[in-house]
């Protein structure tokens, strides 16, 4: 039975939504009709997508303008007459059709401090309960298909909010490492709240409601990191324990590795308003030639000047008995 | 179009960012070297996800009788003895180092009631073997070295400025082609996904951890990614795969609904208690135990039934015997008419376990179920049927290094894509403990073979052009062959004729067939631009498809036998004289696929030791039993 599709075409410039009529069959998902879509009607139609069991979170996009995963929603939940609009996700920029940039969650997860083994325990000697590793283990499910990030208000369509703001996606990978029991690290609260932005989340669990892999962000994650940078920040009593056992503080700390805290480069400056988002490519597609290309060798070489054409381990001068040269005049050779 | 090409300079380039392709990275960085990962898809996404059951290692946390020694034995019994003996033996020894290391990155496996990690049964271990997270330890597994990478990532920001100064993720970016420099690695030169523009890097050591192949079939639990690249790129630069014919069939993937066909049901939902059933409501299993392991398994329901609560005392139920066995088994009751609906049998855990149970112990088939197929697993059986899952050969390596045979230098192999270490089958729960161990080395000697170069090799211009030109052939061609139809076409040759039951005459019929189809595969032809466009990409996936799957069928054909992932209708038994023979497969000068006949190494004594004389009966010739008797 054929139904009738809408699917966003287009790349960075711009585009608008198509039509299309597509054969369903009983018990297919959304991402089986864009392969059928790519088979028949479009071939060069571009959407990411890895594993079609809900597992990788690749083929994120948004049906009827709900932030879904592709595979995971099955064609039997929309009525036969409907009409079945499918964009891309809205918070990140268009790559093509589906597909979109999602730099921004590699640069900030390269923000988010990682683990921080306990000194002093061998491979092997890790001992955990399991009700302990369960709080974390909770927020290590997720799959990282972005729908959190996707359908955040507070970057949905503020750009400008980007930089300072990590997202749902962040505020678990810092509560899982805060409940990690053997991280090493203490300040993940403090970091969350101070280079992540948890402060921007007014709790309206929109994340929570769009994770395919029905993690409770906010609820485990988002408001217990909340309550706890609260009682550390402002609680009277823990300022004023604080304040009397300063030098105990003092000296557990001096035992303790200190670790540098990590410097957030968006957040560290606020004066630089809006800096590009993605870092990632930039140097890549910087216009230069009449190709609107150049060539960037030099810039990610490990050496400085450009790549030599005759390889990098080649040095000048030669010396003269490798040259192959034969003097036009042999009679005026230098040595006659 | 621009034919602007970005220039790379590296000491180890990772071609395959899964398990096998990140462990390996993070080797050489630590070793280091200035590393480049490259991954098809985004970073994180890489098919190690779908590994469910667990990392197999004898840590001996919840039986401590376990051992490397009885992890080898197990191995090599699942791999019908034709395994690369010191692959199996140096995976059996270090496995248990390489999870511990993992938790030092910050994974959290489950715990035992001692907060140790957690293990549990699995097909073809003998002890509870399985470290696990839920039935999700492959997600586990790849969020762990991903976070590890990017920790790396964060020390050299710290030290450099930049995070990308020592190790670098190449995303949505595809390698088509190896540049050698006389035999030497020199170079891979290949394209972004996103944009179509090409790159090449300059590099002396390339690591090959690009998995599988199991797109070439119609039913497979594999992603689109699984096209045999690292495979094709290693038959071009002079390296040589073996064991091509023996592929694996997941017993137990999804039958139904049609658009999860082939999605992979774990095997712990055996190991917890689920078992099979015909249409009839018999558990047909114990009908299909094969004389090699009649020792070992139940042959009444109650006492396989007893093993759950009491292993020491009661020998486990069939539903757990090897992976070729239960498909076999399975493949035999459908041919018999007494599959289910939708052409499998049934998994059934709802009778066997309390709703509670199942939901705590294997969720993500719970959710799976529940999303995909709207079944719920705590009150129906599930429909299953075998699916094309994992291919047991590749890349011909040496066992300690991980470096290719063949006449290529600086080309080193890990993961899936290599081969020798399951032999003919893989036991599950082998194969990310395989990817931890192998990739390791992969990398640590990718780094040495770097330091004893005295000169960097320098791949030829005219090469890179080449490539390049290859590379746009399909968007240049007008009014050529739908990729997609020929993918289509190729899966069907696959699935029909070099499936699960193999004959002589389709295996011939399939080996013209994919003649045929590499003549229309060269005619391919894709619209649109360079931009993104999954066409184009296939289109030039397909050669690699074609190549390695040609590898496949000769093989196939060539085996008179059947062992472990290949079996043949019209040889059915297992023969001793195969046992001791590796097929192995090169490109010759004109690209044809050539086949030869290479003898499997000899077992050390020490290890022949392990096994009774009774059961190397099984595999061996008489002559190989004397020689091992006057030891």
């Amino acid at each position: 039975m054929k139904r009738h599709f809408r699917v966003w075409r287009g790349d960075a410039s711009g585009g608008d939504l198509r039509d299309f009529d597509v054969e369903v069959n009983e018990g297919e998902v959304v991402l089986d009709i864009i392969h059928r879509l790519q088979a028949t009607q479009a071939p060069d139609l571009a959407c990411r997508w890895n594993c079609k069991a809900g597992k990788c979170g690749s083929c994120s996009m948004e049906i009827n303008g709900m932030p879904r995963l592709g595979c995971m929603t099955r064609m039997s939940t929309f009525t036969e007459d409907e009409t079945i609009t499918i964009t891309p996700i809205r918070t990140f920029p268009v790559i093509r059709d589906l597909v979109t940039d999602v730099s921004f969650n590699y640069e900030k997860a390269r923000e988010t401090p990682a683990f921080a083994p306990p000194p002093g325990v061998a491979p092997g000697d890790y001992r955990m309960q399991q009700v302990d590793v369960e709080r974390s283990q909770e927020f290590r499910k997720c799959i990282e298909c972005f729908l959190c990030q996707n359908t955040c208000h507070v970057i949905r369509d503020h750009d400008e909010n980007k930089p300072a703001f990590s997202g749902p996606r962040f505020f678990i990978r810092a509560a899982e490492l805060d409940m990690h029991p053997l991280d090493d690290r203490e300040d993940r609260k403090e970091h969350a709240q101070a280079s992540q932005g948890l402060g921007y989340c007014n709790i309206t669990k929109c994340c929570t409601e769009v994770c395919p892999e029905h993690i409770k962000i906010t609820d485990n994650a988002i408001i217990p990191m909340k309550e706890r940078v609260v009682d550390r920040r402002y609680d009277p009593l823990v300022w004023l324990g604080r304040k009397i056992f300063r030098r105990d503080e003092l000296e557990s700390a001096s035992t303790k590795p200190s670790f540098p805290p990590i410097v957030n480069p968006s957040t560290a400056n606020p004066s630089t308003v809006n800096p590009p988002m993605s870092s990632a490519r930039l140097p890549q597609t910087a216009p230069v030639g009449p190709d609107g290309h150049m060539d960037i060798a030099e810039l990610v070489a490990p050496q400085q000047g450009g790549l030599s054409p005759f390889g990098e381990d080649l040095e000048f001068p030669l010396p003269p008995e490798q040259i192959a040269y034969h003097h036009p005049d042999p009679d005026k050779t230098p040595d006659r | 179009m621009s034919s602007t090409i970005e220039r790379h300079l590296y000491d180890v380039v990772v071609i395959g960012a899964g398990g096998a392709g990140l462990r390996a990275a993070i080797e050489a960085r630590l070793a280091g070297k200035r590393t480049a990962i490259i991954s098809k898809s985004l970073f994180g996404k890489a098919h190690t996800v779908m590994a469910e059951g667990g990392a197999a290692a004898a840590m001996g946390n919840v039986n401590s009788n376990d051992n490397w020694m009885v992890h080898f034995r197990d191995t090599m019994r699942g791999g019908k003895f034709l395994n690369n003996f010191r692959m199996a033996e140096l995976h059996a020894k270090e496995a248990p180092e390489r999870i511990w290391e993992l938790e030092t990155y910050g994974a959290l496996f489950d715990r035992t009631k001692d907060g140790k990690i957690s293990q549990r049964n699995f097909g073809g271990h003998e002890y509870p073997r399985l470290a696990h997270v839920g039935d999700r330890t492959g997600l586990e597994l790849i969020r762990t070295l991903q976070q590890k990478i990017v920790s790396l990532q964060q020390e050299d920001f710290a030290e450099t400025g930049s995070y990308e100064s020592r190790i670098r993720v190449f995303q949505e970016t595809t390698i088509t082609e190896l540049m050698l420099d006389g035999d030497r690695v020199a170079g891979a030169f290949g394209y972004y996904r996103e944009s179509g523009e090409f790159l090449l890097f300059e590099t002396p050591a390339v690591v090959l951890a690009t998995g599988g192949v199991g797109r070439s079939y119609k039913v497979t639990s594999n992603s689109w990614e699984y096209t045999g690249d690292g495979h094709a790129l290693a038959l071009r630069s002079g390296a040589t795969l073996i064991n091509m014919e023996f592929l694996q069939f997941h017993p137990t993937g999804m039958v139904w609904p049609p658009s999860v066909k082939g999605i992979l049901v774990t095997e712990s939902v055996r190991g917890d208690g689920g078992v099979l059933r015909n249409s009839d409501g018999k558990r047909f299993m114990f009908d299909y135990v094969p004389d090699v392991f009649r020792k070992q398994y139940a042959e009444t329901e109650e006492e396989g039934d007893r093993w759950y609560d009491d292993p020491d005392n009661n020998r486990r139920p069939p539903e757990l015997l090897p992976r070729d066995e239960v498909a076999r088994a399975i493949n035999s009751e459908v041919k018999a008419g007494r599959g289910s609906p939708a052409g499998g049998v049934f998994l059934d855990v709802s009778t066997r376990l309390p709703a509670e149970q199942i939901i705590k112990r294997l969720p993500s088939m719970h959710h799976q179920f529940k999303e995909l197929a709207d079944v719920d697993i705590t009150k129906e059986p599930m429909e299953v049927g075998p699916t094309c899952h994992y291919v047991m050969g590749g890349v011909e390596v040496d066992p300690d290094t991980g470096a290719a045979f063949g006449t290529v230098q600086g080309l080193f192999a890990a993961g899936e894509v290599s081969g020798g270490m399951h032999g003919s089958n893989r036991l599950g729960g082998n194969s990310l403990s395989d990817l931890l161990v192998f990739g390791k080395r992969a990398g640590e000697h990718a780094a040495a073979y770097v330091d004893t170069l005295g000169v960097r090799p320098k791949p030829a211009k005219i090469d890179v052009a080449a490539a390049a030109e290859v590379a746009l052939a399909p968007l240049a061609r007008a009014g050529g062959e739908n990729p997609y139809t020929l993918q289509q076409d190729l899966q069907a040759v696959m699935g029909d004729l070099v499936g699960i039951i193999r004959r002589a005459g389709e295996l011939t019929d399939a080996i013209k067939r994919l003649q045929e189809l590499k003549a229309r595969v060269a005619n391919v032809s894709a619209d649109g631009g360079r931009l993104y466009n999954p066409g184009w990409h296939l289109a030039l996936d397909l050669r690699n498809m074609l190549v390695v799957s040609e590898c496949t069928a000769k093989a196939a054909l060539e085996r008179e036998e059947s062992r472990g992932g290949h079996t043949r209708e019209d040889f059915p038994k297992m023969s001793p004289e195969w046992r001791r023979v590796n097929l192995v497969c090169s490109l010759d000068e004109t690209g044809e696929v050539h086949l030869e006949r290479k003898p499997v190494p000899r077992m050390r004594a020490e290890l022949i030791d392990l096994f009774d004389r009774s059961e190397l009966a099984k595999y061996m010739t008489d002559e190989e039993l004397a020689e091992v008797e006057a030891e």
